[in-house]
């Protein structure tokens, strides 16, 4: 579904990726996990297709098609979601004008109905409620004033909406308290869990994949997948850290 | 009288005129005059966009006297003619209230601007001016915002606010604050700020599906927004409104 090849990516003339390659077939959660500044937020800008960040060597795959080539618009109707370590905020545009702007759009592009007022509202709430968010924030401006927990909540419940093929997931989990971590882990299940389906699943803790158990586990390092693994993967580096299990790679 | 003398010339007025030269031949003397009881409400809105009837050069000059806890609520859109002004010297009255909320947006060489004259004349009159500029091209936009409070208009309240959004290099906004206060219990604030779309925004907005152009029109409406909360009339805001944006989309 995803293939990464060979894919070298820099930042201002500096590399950051360097020969990262990953698969993730359809019907996998696949976990990446890494060092601070190894380049997975990196990696989820790229995919994204974030301007700034150049591609210079290695290509990226998407159900067959060239994902470098699309427009990040493109990309988003193509099926892919980002989910941001860092949400942004909007000021003056509120989460229903953004995501309802945004459903149609995609939706547009892929040559189907747009979604009525009425259809897209009942949608809307729908999905606050899988996340548990009080559907009022809806109306709220795009992440403004919300806290950092809030703001990972707010952004699983437009991958709802959106309802993407492929979720590349940055950090989630970070910020979040323990019950809002099990219920965005829920949510990801319930959102992404489907043969048609993928996850790249970013992340420093074991404990959101006790509740999303991704299929497999890499260490992003410096640019690259240095290892991958199972679950257990994930365990061992809880209990050792990176550069003891770096070390036996 | 030969139309050259009556252009402004005088030093203590060179904060009304950005663009002396476009002035020639126009009737400077022209005033519109508008007097609100006192206790009334008087609302107008002007709007300058592309049409037939629209001259190169559009000038109105407004001259408001607003009664005692009289209110006079003016909204604009400047978004045509290649010198679009909107003048006004208002007058207020004791616990009057004068609110503006203008927009002026533009590319080419145009320049499209909003002067205004305040003039609290009385005690605890309030004034609230909220103006936001959207200049692409060699557009200019300008706020020219002269605030005069007399010795006895104590307890006068005053606000001015102005932002500029620049789409594109070469572009530019102005703004010229100029305060005169001889009353020493008064509130005057005013801030002004410049700057571009947030692209960190757009990224996100393009990361969930929609194309730059949509990304932009929601920024720039988010923006321009401000100038037009306190219009109390849904559908006049969002005819307002569309007539600014749809001009940002066609040009850009
Ligand atoms: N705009 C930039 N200019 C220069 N270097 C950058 C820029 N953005 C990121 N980097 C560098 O790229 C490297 C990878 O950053 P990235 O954000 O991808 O790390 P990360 O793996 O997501 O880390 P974390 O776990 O802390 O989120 C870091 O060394 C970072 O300093
Ligand atoms: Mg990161």
């Amino acid at each position: 579904m995803l293939k990464i090849d060979n894919l070298h990516a820099q930042i201002d003339g500096k590399t950051i990726l360097n020969g990262l390659t990953l698969e993730v077939p359809a019907g996998e959660v696949h976990a990446i996990m890494g060092p601070n500044g190894a380049g997975k937020s990196t990696l989820s800008y790229v995919l994204g297709g974030r301007p700034g960040y150049e591609v210079t060597q290695g290509s990226v795959e998407f159900n067959g098609q060239d994902l470098l080539d699309l427009e990040p618009h493109e990309r988003a109707a193509a099926g892919l979601f980002l989910g941001f370590q860092y949400p942004v905020e909007i000021p003056g545009v509120s989460n229903l004008q953004f995501l309802r702007e945004a459903l149609n759009s995609q939706r547009k592009a892929r040559g189907e109905e747009p979604l009525t007022g009425g259809e897209f509202l009942k949608l809307a709430k729908d999905k606050a409620g899988l996340l548990k968010l009080d559907p009022e924030m809806l109306k709220r401006h795009v992440n403004v004033g919300f806290s950092g927990g809030e703001k990972k909540r707010a952004e699983m419940v437009q991958m709802g909406i959106l309802d993407p093929k492929f979720a590349v997931l940055d950090e989630t989990d970070s910020g979040l308290d323990i019950d809002a971590l099990r219920v965005v882990g829920e949510g990801i299940n319930a959102i992404m869990r489907a043969p048609d389906k993928g996850v790249l699943l970013i992340t420093h803790y074991q404990r959101l994949l006790e509740v999303v158990k991704p299929d497999k586990v890499s260490i992003l390092s410096q640019g690259r997948i240095v290892r991958t693994g199972g679950p257990e993967l994930a365990i061992e580096l809880e209990s050792e850290g990176y550069d003891a299990v770096m070390a036996d790679a | 009288m030969p139309e050259a003398a009556e252009l402004p010339t005088r030093r203590e007025e060179a904060w009304r005129y950005s663009a002396v030269e476009r002035l020639q031949g126009e009737a400077l003397d022209d005033w519109r005059v508008i007097d609100i009881a006192a206790g009334e409400t008087f609302r107008e809105t002007l709007l300058i966009a592309d049409a037939a009837d629209t001259k190169p050069t559009e000038l109105h000059r407004w001259r408001v006297s607003v009664g005692e806890g009289a209110r006079c609520e003016i909204f604009a859109v400047l978004s045509s003619a290649e010198f679009a002004r909107l003048e006004i010297e208002v007058t207020l009255g004791k616990r009057a209230h004068f609110e503006l909320g203008g927009i002026t947006v533009g590319g080419r060489e145009t320049v499209r601007e909003i002067v205004t004259r305040t003039i609290h004349a009385e005690p605890e009159g309030t004034s609230n001016q909220t103006v936001r500029a959207v200049h692409w091209g060699h557009g200019t936009g300008n706020f020219l915002g002269n605030i005069d409070v007399v010795r006895h208009a104590q307890k006068t309240d005053a606000a001015q606010d102005f932002k500029g959004l620049l789409l594109e290099k070469g572009a530019s906004v102005n703004a010229v604050p100029q305060l005169e206060i001889f009353a020493d219990d008064v509130k005057c604030a005013h801030g002004a700020s410049v700057g571009q779309l947030d692209e960190t925004a757009r990224f996100y907005m393009a990361a969930r599906g929609l194309s730059p152009d949509l990304a932009r029109r929601l920024l720039v409406q988010a923006f321009l927004g401000d100038a037009l909360v306190s219009l109390d009339d849904d559908e006049t805001r969002e005819s307002m409104m569309g007539i600014a944006l749809d001009k940002v989309d066609r040009a850009l």
